[in-house]
C-alpha cells in the first residue's frame, strides 16, 4: 500500500509533438492518498486510460515522475510496481478453471499451494464464485467473467493500488448496480487505493470519495462530488456533470464585475481581467430563480420530468436552461430571471477567475 | 529478443524470395549460358526469352486463356454464391446444414478423382476446349470456398439492418443491392481474391479440359518442358511472367488479406 | 443470430445448388459408374461388381502410395504449423513493416502449381540450380532426381516453401483479434512468455488453426501438380503419392475400372479423415 504520486507528467504516442492537440496528456500533477476511493472521469478519448496504464506500467511516459510512496518507479514494469488492474472487457485465461485462473497471479509470484488456496477460497468467497470454482472460465456469464478478473486483481494481498478501467461496460444495467455496490463494499473491507476510470458521472460520483475529472489530456479538477457541482473550477467541469449541465454564456467582465449583455451581475469579489481571450458566466440552473426584474428571457419550451421542470430559455446572450419545482407557477412568453450569486463564477479561457 | 526479432520473418522472406529469384535469374540468361555456366547472376544479359514469349502467339495466348478464364470463374462463383450466403447466413430452410456440408466436401474432393470424368464430361457436351468449361469446372473447389467466405461476413452484419430497410419500404431487391452488397463490399473482394487465387494456380482440370484453343499459359510450359528439351530460359521467363497477375492482385488487397482470414468463418 | 425459418430461401441457393452438382455429381456418378465394370475400350463395359475395391484394397502398389501420402502429409503438418505459428509470432504488428511481409508472404500461394514445380526444378538441379550446386559444393551428394531422399527432402521442402505462408497468414489474423488488454492483464498477473503463449495465444488461435490445419491436410493429401513437374513421382516410385499415382492408372495405362475405385476409396479417406477432425473439434467447442 502506498501513496502514489505523479510529477510533471506528459505522454505523447507520437515520436514529435508540435501543438498540444499532439500530447495525450499534459503536465499532470496529482497525488492518490492510500487507501481512497478515487474515480477519473471524463469523455472517451481525454487520455483516462493511457493515464492509467502510465500508474501501471504498461507503458512509459514521455515525460515525469511516478512515485510510490515518493520512490521513483517510473522505470518498472507493472510485476515490480505491485499493482492490480481491471478491464473494460473480461480478461480470463479461456482454457483454466475458475480456480486456477484466480491462482495464477499468485503461482506467477511463488507462493506456496496451501497459501494460494486459502487465499483462492477467500476471493472466491467474497465473489460468490465458490460454487463455479472448478468449471471451465470460458462458460461463464461476461459478469461471471468480469468477476474473476476482478478476483485475480483481489486475490493478491500486497498491490499498492487496484485500477478499474470502466470495467463494467459489458455488464448488464441490473447487475451493474449490484457489483458497483460490491466494489465499495470491498473497499470499505480491504481498505485499499482504488482507481475507477469511467465516462459516466453517476458511476464516478456514486463510487468515489474524490473525483479526477479529465479533459483533453489535463486533470480540469478534483474534488468530491459536492464539490465539482457547487464549484466548477472549468467549464467542462460545469457542463459535464450535473444534468442537464451548467449554462455557459459569453459575457464581459468590467471593473471587476460580469456583464452579460449588458446587465451587471452583481459579485462580492472584484474578478481581474487578465486579458483573456474569451470571459464567459457559468451558472446552474438548479440555482436560476424567476423573478420581477433581472435579465429577461424568452421561454421556449418547458419539460416536466415528474420530480422537477426543465425549462428552455432564451436571453441576448445565448439559450439557457432553468431547473424548478414541479410546483413552480411558470411564466409563460417572457419572463425574468435572477443568478443566484453565490454559485455565479465567472471563468476566463475556460478557467475560474478568483 | 526483441532485437533478434525481426531476424525470423526476415529469414523466412528470403526462403520464399531465393528460388523467385532464381527464376528470374534464368530468364534472363541464354540457353547456352544456363548449361555451360554456373552464376548467380546473368552474365551474358538477355531479353530474348521475353521477346519469344511476347512475339509467339501460342505463348503469349496462354495468358490470355488463363486470365480469361479465371476472371470468368471469379464473376460466375461470386455471383452464384452471394445469394446462396445470404440465404445460409439468415434462414433456415430444410436441408439447410446438409447442404452447406455437401458444398464443403466438394472442396475436400481431390481434382485429380474428376479429370478423367470431367474429361468426358464436357466433351460430351461440346464445352471441350472452351474458356467457359474451365471456369465451370473451378467452380468445384470455388463455388463452396465464396459460400463459406461470404456467409462468414455475412453473418457477421446484424439482422436488424435488414429489419430496418424493410420498415423503410425498401424492396428486397432494392435492399439487397443498394445497401446489403456495399455493406460487405470488403468481403466480397477478398472472395474474389481467392476465388482468383484457386482458379489462377489450378493446372490438372484446366490441363485436362483444354486442347488448343483455351489452353492456359501453365500448361502450355508443361509442353515445352517436355517436348522441346531443355529451353530452359524459356521456360524460367514464362514462369516469371505468371507471377506478375498474383502480385498485382495481392498488392491491391494487402489490407484485407489478415482481415480476410480473420472473418471469414473463424 | 436467430435465423428465421423460411423454405423458399431454396431459391437463393439454387444457382450454386445447379452449378456444384453439375460439376460434382455427373462426374461422381460416372466415377461410381465405372468402379463395378471392366472396359474393353469403345464403349464396351462388363459388371464385374465389387471386383476392383477388393483388388485395390489388398494391392500392395495402393498400400504403397498411400503410406508414402500419409507420411508426406504427417511431416508436412508437423513441420508447417509450428513454423507458421512461430513466423506469425514474430511478425511486425504496426508500421511498414506489416504490408512488406504480408504481400512478400503471399507471392508463394499465387503461383501456379506448375510453375512451383518447375520453378524448383531449376532451383534444386544438382549442377545448375542454386540449392543443388550449394548442397553439393558443400560436401553433401546431393541429386533429387537419383536418390529417394534427396527427391523427398525437396519435394517437402517445396511444400513448405509454398505452403506455410498460408498457416502464417491465418495465425497471424488469429494473433491480431487478440484484444492488447488480454496482453496487458498477463502482464500484471506475471505470466511468462510460454504462459502467454500458453494460455493466451494458443486458445485464441484455435480456430483459424483448426482451419489451417484442415486445409494443409485437405490440400497436401491432395498434392498432384508440384510433384508431378519436379519429380514425376520418382525416382522409381518414391514420391509417387495418392493423386499421381491415381492419374498414372487412369490416363496412363487406361485401367478406367480400377482407377475409379481408387479414386473413391481416396475421396472417402479425405471425407472420413476432415469428418473426425471436425466432429472432434466441434465437440470439444460445445463443451467449453
Amino acid at each position: 500500500m502506498a501513496k502514489i504520486t505523479l510529477k510533471n507528467l506528459s505522454h505523447s504516442y507520437l515520436s514529435k509533438q508540435n501543438s498540444d492537440v499532439d500530447w495525450a496528456l499534459r503536465d499532470i500533477n496529482i497525488d492518490w492518498k492510500d487507501g481512497g476511493a478515487y474515480a477519473l472521469l471524463g469523455p472517451s478519448g481525454c487520455g483516462k486510460t493511457t493515464l492509467l496504464n502510465i500508474i501501471s506500467g504498461l507503458l512509459k511516459p514521455t515525460k515525469g515522475e511516478v512515485l510510490f510512496d515518493d520512490k521513483d518507479m517510473t522505470a518498472l514494469n507493472p510485476v515490480e510496481r505491485d499493482i492490480a488492474q481491471i478491464f473494460q472487457f473480461p480478461v480470463i485465461y479461456d482454457t483454466m478453471t475458475v480456480y486456477d485462473n484466480l491462482a495464477f497471479p499468485l503461482k506467477n509470484r511463488g507462493l506456496s499451494q496451501t497459501e494460494i488456496d486459502t487465499k483462492v477460497k477467500e476471493i472466491g468467497d467474497m465473489l460468490e464464485l465458490t460454487p463455479t470454482l472448478n468449471n471451465k472460465a470460458a462458460g461463464l456469464t461476461a459478469d461471471g467473467k468480469q468477476k474473476i478478473s476482478l478476483g485475480r486483481g483481489l486475490v493478491r494481498s500486497d498491490v499498492n493500488v487496484i485500477m478499474f478501467d470502466e470495467p463494467l461496460t459489458v455488464i448488464d444495467p441490473h447487475l451493474k448496480w449490484v457489483l458497483r455496490s460490491k466494489l465499495k463494499e470491498l473497499h470499505q473491507k480491504i481498505n485499499r487505493t482504488m482507481i475507477y476510470v469511467t465516462h459516466d458521472q453517476i458511476e464516478a460520483l456514486t463510487f468515489a470519495d474524490q473525483v479526477v475529472v479529465m479533459h483533453e489530456g489535463q486533470i480540469v479538477q478534483t474534488g468530491t462530488p459536492v464539490e465539482l457541482f457547487e464549484k466548477p473550477k472549468h467549464t467542462f467541469v460545469g457542463h459535464f456533470i450535473g444534468s442537464p449541465g451548467m449554462n455557459i454564456l459569453p459575457c464581459d467582465i468590467e471593473n471587476g464585475q460580469i456583464n452579460l449583455g449588458g446587465k451587471i451581475l452583481p459579485n462580492k469579489i472584484n474578478l481581474k481581467n487578465n486579458n483573456f481571450k474569451k470571459t464567459q458566466v457559468g451558472i446552474r440552473p438548479e440555482f436560476i430563480n424567476f423573478s420581477n426584474d433581472g435579465i429577461q428571457v424568452k421561454i421556449n419550451r418547458v419539460s416536466d420530468t415528474g420530480r422537477h421542470k426543465v425549462i428552455d430559455a432564451e436571453c441576448s446572450s445565448g439559450n439557457i436552461k432553468i431547473l424548478a419545482n414541479s410546483s413552480t407557477q411558470i411564466p409563460s412568453g417572457s419572463a425574468h430571471i435572477t443568478f443566484d450569486q453565490k454559485y455565479t463564477y465567472a471563468y476566463g479561457d475556460n478557467w475560474i477567475i478568483e | 529478443m526483441k532485437k533478434i526479432k525481426w531476424l525470423v520473418p526476415t529469414v523466412y522472406i528470403i526462403f520464399l524470395m531465393l528460388p523467385i529469384y532464381w527464376l528470374l535469374n534464368m530468364s534472363f540468361k541464354t540457353t547456352t549460358e544456363i548449361i555451360n555456366v554456373y552464376s548467380l547472376w546473368p552474365k551474358d544479359f538477355t531479353l530474348e526469352n521475353y521477346v519469344t514469349i511476347f512475339t509467339d502467339s501460342t505463348w503469349y495466348m496462354g495468358y490470355v486463356n488463363s486470365i480469361t478464364y479465371t476472371v470468368f470463374n471469379t464473376l460466375i462463383s461470386v455471383s452464384a454464391a452471394l445469394p446462396a450466403a445470404y440465404a445460409f447466413s439468415r434462414y433456415k430452410f430444410l436441408g439447410d446444414k446438409h447442404l452447406f456440408f455437401w458444398l464443403l466436401t466438394n472442396r475436400m474432393a481431390p481434382p485429380a478423382v474428376f479429370a478423367l470424368p470431367f474429361f468426358q464430361f464436357y466433351s460430351s457436351v461440346n464445352l471441350f476446349d472452351t474458356h467457359i468449361a474451365i471456369a465451370l469446372s473451378h467452380c468445384l473447389f470455388n463455388i463452396p470456398l465464396a459460400v463459406w467466405i461470404l456467409e462468414g461476413f455475412m453473418s457477421a452484419v446484424p439482422k436488424e439492418l435488414d429489419e430496418t430497410a424493410y420498415v423503410d419500404g425498401y424492396s428486397f431487391g432494392r435492399f439487397f443491392f443498394k445497401i446489403f452488397i456495399p455493406t460487405i463490399a470488403a468481403g466480397i473482394g477478398i472472395t474474389m481474391f481467392f476465388c482468383f487465387m484457386f482458379s489462377w494456380v489450378e493446372l490438372l482440370l484446366a490441363k485436362t479440359l483444354t486442347a488448343t484453343v483455351a489452353k492456359p499459359i501453365a500448361a502450355i510450359m508443361t509442353r515445352t518442358s517436355s517436348t522441346s528439351g531443355y529451353e530452359l530460359g524459356l521456360l524460367a521467363a514464362a514462369g516469371s511472367l505468371t507471377i506478375i497477375p498474383g502480385a498485382v492482385v495481392i498488392y491491391f488487397v494487402r489490407n484485407y488479406i489478415a482481415k480476410g482470414f480473420a472473418m471469414g468463418r473463424v | 443470430m436467430n435465423k428465421t425459418l423460411n423454405q423458399r430461401a431454396w431459391l437463393f441457393v439454387i444457382p450454386v445448388f445447379v452449378l456444384v452438382a453439375f460439376n460434382a455429381a455427373v462426374p461422381l456418378m460416372t466415377v461410381v459408374n465405372y468402379s463395378f465394370q471392366e472396359t474393353f475400350g469403345s464403349n464396351v463395359f462388363a459388371w464385374e461388381g465389387t471386383r476392383w475395391f477388393k483388388e485395390i484394397l489388398h494391392s500392395e502398389r495402393f498400400h504403397a502410395s498411400l503410406g508414402r501420402q500419409v507420411i508426406f502429409t504427417f511431416i508436412i503438418l508437423l513441420i508447417q504449423l509450428p513454423l507458421g505459428i512461430g513466423i506469425a509470432l514474430t511478425m511486425p504488428k504496426k508500421g511498414w513493416g506489416v504490408p512488406v511481409c504480408l504481400i512478400l508472404m503471399s507471392m508463394p500461394l499465387l503461383i501456379p502449381w506448375n510453375v512451383v514445380g518447375a520453378m524448383w526444378n531449376i532451383f534444386a538441379l544438382p549442377d545448375i540450380g542454386f540449392l543443388g550446386n550449394s548442397l553439393n559444393s558443400l560436401g553433401f551428394d546431393y541429386n533429387f532426381t537419383q536418390q529417394s531422399g534427396d527427391a523427398w527432402f525437396t519435394t517437402i521442402l517445396m511444400d513448405v516453401w509454398h505452403w506455410t505462408s498460408l498457416v502464417v497468414l491465418l495465425s497471424y489474423a488469429g494473433l491480431n483479434s487478440i484484444q492488447p488488454a488480454y496482453y496487458q492483464a498477463a502482464e500484471i498477473d506475471g505470466a511468462s512468455r510460454w504462459d502467454i503463449f500458453r494460455y493466451i495465444e494458443l486458445p485464441k488461435m484455435k480456430k483459424v488453426l483448426t482451419l489451417a490445419i484442415l486445409l494443409r491436410f485437405m490440400d497436401s493429401f491432395m498434392i498432384y501438380t508440384e510433384p508431378f513437374v519436379l519429380t514425376g513421382g520418382g525416382p522409381g516410385n518414391a514420391t509417387n503419392f495418392l493423386s499421381l499415382d491415381l492419374v498414372k492408372m487412369a490416363l496412363g495405362q487406361f485401367d478406367l475400372g480400377p482407377a475409379a475405385a481408387m479414386s473413391l476409396i481416396y475421396f472417402l479417406i479425405v471425407l472420413l479423415i476432415c469428418w473426425i477432425f471436425y466432429t472432434i473439434m466441434m465437440k470439444d467447442e460445445g463443451r467449453t
